[in-house]
């Protein structure tokens, strides 16, 4: 369980990072959770790893009207104790452990890409987006950036929309509509391990508090978080009366679940179905008493 | 005494140490030693065509590359079957590296060495080994059905059968009993594999200085490496020697000797000249060590309208993986102490012990038991399930009475001894526990249930433990054994028992365990065995140190030696406290010397007066010194119980199953350190949780272990293991000085088959397979509902 032989960069500004990138194949070591254990089982074998941690402006977490934009260096605990999102607080408290909190990003989480993992489905429920950026074209002037939308981003399990060259330099995520609620509901064998099955939701109600919308992404049940938007099937009633058969009907339609040593699909079926029903719930009932 | 502090909960004495990362292991242990790692077979089976090391010997920093081929006749042969057995008919052991074959993922195929591990591991990625791949035999069935061998000299993958028959009163066999009871019940029951996960995995560092060998190995026993190191490498035993540091757990894996690693590191250390050292990392753990648990069960019963046994008929097919280095002992435990508290009718058990192209099994903490326990306690509820009858009631009306000890079970037990448990008090010990869970008043709702489960532990197996005492002249207490030491709490443990021995506060006694220059006869830290075996031994050493101070102070006090007592380190005329003398002085006095190196020394000298001229400086028969040596061996082992109960909740909807209340009692007869045996309790029931819920070892059809890291193996955190009640009950034992009984293993051996019954109380139906994980319950209500 040593790394096979690496070339490492620590460089001090964007563009060296980006010129860098461009440059060599190389792997970027933010938080490290994810690519240090892949390092050392030689499950991966970057001839360069480049340590993006000394690059300066990319730790903030900035909360405006819209929403949050996390940089790429923010760690999943201080973003966890700014409380700037309730569903980003609501998942990070399922993200893992302390120590591993401490020194994983936010942004890491979202490349790395598990579909298991519970930051991507926030990112993908709230409809939020990853900026990237790479190296000029010809090499000189400002970095070329692209903004990637969620449903965009994530392309398969452990895999992304970043591109060889591009650094994930930040990740937006769009503030609640008014009268929103959202819920983080997830079963994992032990407590912090990824989940067997997932599902967080955002609803909003509308004046006489009946839904408005509902949105839930699902982890752990196909190859990327898995998107479904239940508004209709809900229909404009208050929450009580929602038709949660239906509901969770729609929602197991939407998910492929597959065996694995952990669990059947068949198990992972009915678990979607029983966590989104309490998530939409849960969102339900935070929508209509806000804190 | 003020000095008695046996059976007060002392504080550890090897916590600061061990907890503010002072501790040293093998690999805090030789910086600058070369690294060792290995090409492991990535098949489960198959044989080996060729291997290209060609381009590993690029790599810069390699210093060898080893093969079977490479290594000396004595090093190339099969490791030793330690423990040899008569119905082991087809005992099978590894070759220290691959020779032709491989049979399981993991088997070490190739030693690099190079100056650190990073380069080690470079070369070995570098080096081809052409294998062709053959199916393997994976799964127990399949294995015992025989169309694929794992040996191709072992038919049908049987190593090893054993057929135990103990007739009724009446001599009636098992199967008559069973024919002609009023009541039968047939059923299959299976556990699945789990193992030994200490901290620190498996280590070795070896320095050869041209004449002398020092092995620091992390093991269960470094006076038996010692034996096998120098037999394997040809050296004469005074030049080898080996030492236990500090060891971050073992349960069990590290008992078993020598590990290939063991003799080839420090042979590579002698081939070389050159310090050497090896640290098992976990995946390596995982597919190069051992494992344990996995069986199938076939039960056949029968039983009065009291549930009173009449017969009982257990086949067991029990998986030992590629090969059997421990022999047979984990199905010899699981087929006697499969009995417990109980006083059966007739017993009929016969046990086929399997190969398949998996990891080696040997005894895990438990050893064979959890396995054993989990058949009776799951036929238990099964008859109180058939006769609609309290659980508890039936084990109560099968268990020994207390006047019935001592109490021949008729069997041969996994030392060769008779299966006679020496004491007990079963009946209390589950009033006991029904007590402390609330066992009457419970309320049974759908998902949430109560379960129980009782055991009967042999510990302190021989044949023996020594231990010896040196009373230095200043008046500090040297103590040492020859088992080792894996973080139970030895150094408090031994050190209360001299202290309360000896009268001698416990700040001035020192405790070394594992260590062949200090002590070079034991046998190991298994079985739950130290602390009547070693502690005995310990006592009795003491008790002869004591002797001697009191002789020694007679003599200078002018005074009877019957009048003497020793307190806080000083031997005083009972009465007259100012007739006294330090146990330092006695010390001193006891080594008549020539030379005065200090101040005390003087006192011993030739011209101090001391000793009478007409008679030899030391007595005949006499020894200078105040030291002791003595030997404690266990004519049988001591027979520990417990009894264990769980409250759970199952989730309706997602079949999660959640511990809500656990309570133990436990007899281990004396307590030396009632807080040390509870932190055992606490570890080992933690690990049962690990068993019953969460930890297996899969394996796919091509026999690759697909969970081989603590990513999906998984063992319970701290958020999964409740909060656990004790209560103990002390039945002395009475077969030795001490009157102790092992509780290393405790905790672990009934939670599977605890927590399987309060799950089926909870939901209303059989549970015979264990571990149970949410998706599994969740199939087995899909079933039930269907009918």
């Amino acid at each position: 369980m040593k790394p096979p032989p690496f070339t490492y960069h620590a460089p001090r500004d964007l563009r060296a990072a980006l010129d860098l990138l461009a440059e060599v194949d190389g792997k970027v070591l933010a938080g490290g959770q994810s690519l240090i254990p892949l390092l050392n089982m030689r499950l991966a074998a970057p001839a360069h790893v480049v340590d993006v941690n000394r690059l300066p402006g990319l730790s903030g977490i900035e909360a405006g009207p819209g929403g949050v934009t996390v940089g790429a260096l923010a760690r999943q605990a201080e973003v966890a104790r700014a409380g700037v999102h309730p569903l980003l607080g609501q998942a990070l408290r399922l993200v893992a452990h302390p120590v591993i909190r401490n020194r994983g990003t936010v942004v890491g989480s979202l490349v790395h890409a598990d579909p298991a993992a519970e930051l991507p489905a926030v990112l993908a429920v709230l409809g939020g987006s990853v900026r990237l950026a790479r190296r000029a074209p010809g090499g000189s002037g400002e970095p070329a950036v692209r903004e990637v939308a969620a449903d965009a981003f994530f392309a398969g399990p452990l895999e992304s929309a970043a591109e060889p060259g591009e650094l994930a330099v930040s990740a937006f995520f769009p503030a609640l509509p008014p009268r929103s609620g959202s819920a983080f509901e997830e079963v994992a064998r032990r407590h912090g391990d990824y989940a067997l099955a997932g599902v967080c939701a955002v609803v909003t109600l509308d004046e006489d508090l009946h839904v408005a919308a509902a949105r839930v992404a699902c982890v752990g049940v196909g190859p990327v978080p898995v998107v479904a938007d239940v508004s209709e099937v809900c229909g404009r009633r208050p929450a009580a009366t929602v038709p949660w058969e239906a509901v969770t009907e729609a929602v197991r339609r939407a998910v492929e679940p597959e065996d694995d040593i952990h669990a059947s699909a068949a198990y992972r079926l009915h678990l979607v179905g029983v966590l989104a029903e309490r998530a939409l719930r849960e969102a339900a009932a935070r929508a209509a008493a806000p804190p | 005494m003020s000095t008695r502090l046996f059976g007060e909960p002392v504080r550890r004495r090897e916590d600061r140490r061990l907890l503010t990362g002072r501790g040293r292991y093998v690999d805090d242990l030789g910086p600058d030693a070369l690294a060792a790692a290995f090409v492991r077979s990535p098949h489960a089976r198959a044989r080996i065509r060729d291997i290209d090391v060609s381009a590993a010997l690029d790599v810069e920093g390699l210093v060898a590359v080893y093969t079977w081929e490479d290594l000396p006749e004595r090093v190339g042969r099969p490791l030793p079957l330690l423990i040899p057995h008569p119905a082991l008919t087809h005992g099978r052991t590894a070759y220290p590296l691959a020779r032709d074959v491989v049979r399981h993922v993991g088997e070490p195929v190739v030693m690099v060495v190079a100056a650190d591990r990073y380069l080690a591991e470079d070369a070995c990625a570098l080096i081809h080994v052409d294998y062709e791949p053959l199916k393997p035999v994976v799964g127990l069935e399949e294995a015992a059905h025989g169309a694929r061998l794992v040996h191709d000299d072992v038919p049908g993958n049987v190593g090893a059968r054993l057929l135990q028959e103990v007739p009724g009163r009446d001599g009636r066999s098992a199967r008559e009993a069973i024919e002609e009871a009023p009541h039968t019940l047939a059923f299959r029951l299976d556990i699945e594999r789990s193992a030994s996960m200490p901290l620190e995995g498996r280590g070795v560092h070896a320095r050869w200085d041209g004449t002398d060998l020092r092995v620091h190995s992390s093991t269960q026993t470094s006076t038996s490496v010692r034996m096998a190191v120098a037999a394997a490498l040809g050296l004469p035993l005074p030049h080898v020697e080996v030492v236990a540091p500090d060891v971050g757990g073992g349960f069990g894996v590290k008992i078993v000797h020598p590990w290939p690693e063991e003799i080839l590191v420090p042979w590579a250390a002698m081939t070389l000249g050159r310090e050497v050292k090896w640290s098992e990392d976990r995946r390596e753990h995982f597919i190069s060590s051992a494992h344990e648990r996995a069986q199938v069960q076939y039960v056949r019963v029968g039983f009065d309208d009291d549930g009173r046994v009449l017969g009982l008929d257990v086949t067991i097919l029990h998986d030992h993986g590629a090969y059997t280095p421990y022999g047979i002992i984990v199905p010899i435990i699981t087929s006697t102490q499969l009995l417990g508290p109980y006083k059966i009718g007739a017993y009929r058990v016969e046990f086929s012990s399997i190969y398949t192209n998996t990891v080696q099994v040997t005894p895990y903490r438990g050893a064979g038991r959890p396995q054993g326990v989990f058949c009776m306690e799951r036929t238990m509820d099964k008859i109180a399930r058939h006769l609609g009858k309290d659980r508890t009631e039936v084990r109560r009306a099968n268990f020994i009475e207390p006047d019935e000890f001592p109490y021949d079970q008729g069997m041969t037990f996994q030392d060769g001894r008779p299966l006679i448990y020496d004491s007990g008090d079963y009946p209390r010990m589950l009033a006991m526990l029904k007590e402390l869970i609330g066992w009457e008043a419970f309320e049974r709702r759908p998902g949430r249930g109560i379960g129980v489960g009782c055991y009967v532990e042999g510990t302190g197996v021989g044949p023996y433990e020594g231990g010896h005492v040196q009373v230095t002249s200043d008046g500090c207490v040297h103590v040492s054994t020859g088992l080792t030491s894996q973080g139970q709490g030895h150094e408090t443990v031994f050190a209360q028992i001299a202290a309360s021995e000896l009268g001698v506060p416990i700040e001035r006694i020192s405790v070394v365990t594992g260590d062949t220059r200090r002590f070079g006869y034991a046998v190991g830290t298994f079985a739950s065995r130290a602390a009547v075996v070693s502690g005995n031994a310990i006592a009795l050493a003491c008790r002869k140190v004591r002797a001697k101070a009191l002789r020694i102070a007679a003599d200078a006090l002018e005074a009877d030696p019957a009048d003497l007592e020793i307190t806080d380190g000083t031997v005083h005329v009972v009465g007259a406290p100012s007739a006294s003398i330090p146990l330092a002085t006695v010390a001193v006095l006891a080594n008549p010397l020539r030379y005065a190196f200090d101040e005390e020394a003087a006192r011993a000298t030739q011209f101090a007066g001391s000793s009478a001229p007409d008679r030899p400086p030391v007595a005949e028969g006499d020894e200078p010194g105040l030291e002791g040596r003595d030997y404690y061996s266990p004519i049988r082992s001591t027979f520990a119980a417990g009894m264990h109960a769980a409250i759970v909740e199952t989730d309706p909807l997602t079949a999660e199953v959640r511990v809500v209340r656990y309570a133990v009692i436990h007899d281990c007869g004396r307590l030396v350190n009632p807080m040390i045996v509870e932190g055992q309790i606490h570890g080992g029931v933690a690990q049962g949780v690990g068993g019953a819920l969460y930890e297996r070892m899969v394996y796919d059809g091509d026999g690759q272990l697909l969970n081989a890291s603590f990513m999906d193996f998984l063992m319970p955190y701290a958020t999964e293991v409740p909060r656990i009640e004790t209560g103990h009950l002390e039945t002395p034992s009475p077969l030795n000085p001490l009157g102790v009984k092992g509780a290393g293993e405790a905790g672990v051996i009934p939670v599977s088959a605890v927590i399987a019954s309060a799950v089926e109380d909870a939901e209303g139906f059989p549970v015979d397979r264990m571990p149970i994980s949410p998706s599994e319950l969740f199939d087995l209500r899909r079933r039930h509902a269907e009918g």
